[in-house]
């Protein structure tokens, strides 16, 4: 056993108030179990931007369009990590592919990441790049000629049969792919919703709250890093692209805070036997992360900062910096207060016992595996894998305003 | 022609409809996998405990963690006591009872106490046990005289099942570092004898036995005593039956 383990239990015995049950005391999900949901909700959000073009042909965010489906990728690729990271048998992991039981929310989680990787994103990337990548490869020597030759599997054809093909393969796929990103995050809200014993979990509207967070962080980070990397590679932001996907995050937030207070507002009003720890709880440990970061900084901040580019429309119009400005403090806000709200979410289900009499407190590890450190890799990890991504996809030619269809045209010359 | 194909065509979407729809009704059996009623004829083991009985001495818990090698430390219980204590203000204090927790106060004397009990608690071998439900591999499951093991070659520690649980009655072992719970002694019911816990209780506060059987000491005391069981809204169907239980304990 691990002595040092026990010492840290020991240290919270004095920290908890009133009475929990005995095997409550340890906080079994946990920064691990934060961080995996804000990767998922990452993808879909991301995905969901990226439908916009090909599904609503929403025009102006173009300049997105392969940015979000690359952050989409990479933050997929991580999202099992952190779950794999906090089992007590990593090594056992894959007895939940082989062996998954029907009934249970995260055995299905296999089959829908597969599907979610598989079916959706690689499948809707491939199609994406497929002529670009064979135009590259013509101009190109060495390892990256066989690196795109290898990724579009040899396929040559640029003729106009399958350029339409490809675009009638992204509609399907994107259409496809809407609901499997709606089921990749809402799934991942139901296994949190779908827990009777926890009341502060289940609801059925987490699945959908779970949804709408995901859709707002997913936008505001591909908008985080449009502005970020535009710049960067030499090119210009177009503010009409930033403007129209921040109306967009608008909406959603809105919608996200009026799902929540819902919520907030059906709990109190009737409230039942726990509403009394679950408020405890709230305004003693979970104060500074629910009510002033989730909510205040997170939401209602950023809300109130585009708002009033839109009312002083004229002054905010005619200054674009100024605009800039506003949009990345309220994009980075917002990322603070979804990860606050995964936190609040996943941390706080646990922080009261389940007798209703109790609280017990979070120590969050440093180093080990389910400490900040390795939470920090994890989320640095996918800015990693998309810096390689773009090395191999290059997305800024379409972010920089360029022309979609290049490469294709570039091909067929 | 076009007949023929516009019925295959229905025909095919009916059926494909209909194993989508016994598809998800397969994927979401919250009770096809418990257990309705039991045969009759076969053990259904089930739990009593007699509140005013117990006294608090927790020789149980002690029994128990030597009897299931549960390791020493206070953050790892297949069972515990808990200690009540109702103020004539309203108030009440629970405590889990462990060898050095102070003495109780002397009830007679502290005119402020209204009433006082001990609650013996263990796993609920619920009869629709939310923690099988939720266990991704299938490593905790039902056997078929209604206990709930863990599968500790097969549990990956996902603590999903130790969630799930309203009872608290589920803790991750540190050194196994899989799920681990009160199994009623399996291993020595198996073989006719008592749970530890109900073997060493002075005061008979704990029974055991089988719910099938018209004379166990377990029917006895469910014909012999107002039952209640622990949160039944949820729905579980606790075999773990008080008798004479107070409405603070949850």
């Amino acid at each position: 056993m691990n002595p040092e383990f026990i010492r840290t239990l020991q240290d919270l015995l004095p920290q908890i108030q009133g009475f929990i049950y005995p095997n409550e005391i340890e906080i079994h999900w946990g920064l691990l179990i934060v961080v995996y949901p804000y990767i998922t909700g990452v993808v879909a959000g991301a995905f969901i931007l990226a439908s916009l073009v090909k599904v609503f042909n929403v025009r102006e965010v173009q300049p997105l369009y392969r940015l979000s489906l690359l952050t989409a990728l990479a933050y997929l690729l991580v999202a099992p990590m952190a779950l794999v990271a906090h089992l007590g048998h990593p090594e056992r992991f894959y007895e939940i592919l082989l062996t998954p039981q029907t009934s249970s929310a995260m055995a299905m989680f296999g089959f829908v990441y597969a599907w979610y990787l598989m079916a959706v994103l690689l499948l809707e990337i491939w199609f994406v790049h497929r002529t670009d990548m064979i135009a590259w490869a013509e101009q190109e020597k060495g390892v990256m000629r066989f690196i795109h030759r290898t990724l579009a599997l040899y396929s040559r054809d640029t003729g106009d049969r399958s350029v339409t093909f490809d675009h009638k393969a992204l509609k399907v796929i994107t259409i496809v792919g809407i609901p499997s990103a709606f089921l990749l995050h809402g799934y991942v809200g139901f296994i949190f919703g779908s827990i009777k014993a926890n009341p502060w979990w289940s609801s059925v509207l987490i699945p959908i709250v779970f949804l709408f967070s995901a859709i707002v962080s997913g936008i505001a980070l591909v908008i985080l890093l449009y502005m970020v990397l535009t710049p960067l590679t030499g090119g210009k932001i177009s503010m009409r692209c930033v403007d129209k996907a921040v109306d967009f995050l608008f909406y959603a937030v809105i919608v996200d805070f009026s799902l929540e207070l819902v919520d907030f507002i059906h709990r109190v009003y009737q409230s039942e036997e726990e509403i009394k720890i679950l408020s405890e709880m709230v305004m003693n440990k979970l104060f500074g992360s629910l009510v002033i970061i989730q909510v205040l900084l997170g939401m209602l901040v950023p809300l109130l900062l585009i708002s009033l580019t839109k009312i002083f429309r004229k002054r905010f119009g005619l200054n674009e910096d100024l605009r800039k400005m506003v949009y990345f403090i309220a994009v980075i806000l917002i990322q603070m207060g979804i990860f606050a709200t995964r936190w609040n979410v996943v941390i706080g289900g646990q922080m009261f016992s389940k007798s209703f009499r109790g609280l017990t407190t979070y120590k969050m590890e440093f180093a080990g595996i389910e400490g900040l450190l390795f939470a920090i890799v994890l989320l640095a990890l996918p800015i990693v894998i998309l810096a390689v991504l773009t090395k191999i996809l290059p997305p800024w030619k379409e972010m920089h305003g360029e022309g979609v269809s290049e490469g294709a045209e570039a091909a067929k010359a | 022609m076009n007949g023929r194909r516009t019925f295959l065509r229905g025909f095919l979407s009916v059926l494909l409809s209909g194993g989508a729809i016994g598809g998800i009704l397969k994927i979401v059996p919250s009770k096809a996998d418990a257990r309705e009623a039991p045969p009759k004829g076969q053990k259904w083991y089930g739990f009593g405990v007699s509140v005013d009985k117990c006294i608090g001495c927790a020789r149980c818990m002690d029994a128990c963690k030597n009897e299931n090698n549960v390791p020493r430390e206070p953050f790892f219980f297949r069972t515990w006591v808990e200690r009540y204590i109702t103020r004539k203000n309203g108030t009440t204090v629970v405590k889990t009872i462990e060898p050095n927790l102070e003495p109780s106060p002397e009830i007679a004397s502290d005119k402020s106490i209204l009433r006082s009990f001990f609650v013996p608690k263990l796993c609920n071998q619920c009869a629709s046990p939310p923690c099988v439900q939720v266990c991704p591999v299938g490593a905790t499951f039902q056997t078929k005289d209604g206990v709930v093991l863990v599968n500790e070659k097969t549990c990956i520690g996902c603590r999903y099942c130790i969630q799930a649980c309203p009872y608290g009655a589920r803790y991750l072992h540190p050194v196994s570092r899989t799920a681990d719970k009160c199994t009623f002694c399996y291993h020595r019911i198996s073989q006719g004898l008592l749970p530890a816990c109900v073997e060493v209780c002075p005061t008979q506060a704990r029974i055991f036995g089988d719910l099938n059987a018209a004379a166990s000491p377990m029917s006895r005391f469910l014909r012999m005593n107002k039952i209640h069981v622990l949160k039944p809204g949820l729905n579980t169907e606790p075999k773990v039956y008080y008798a004479n239980l107070d409405g603070e304990v949850r």
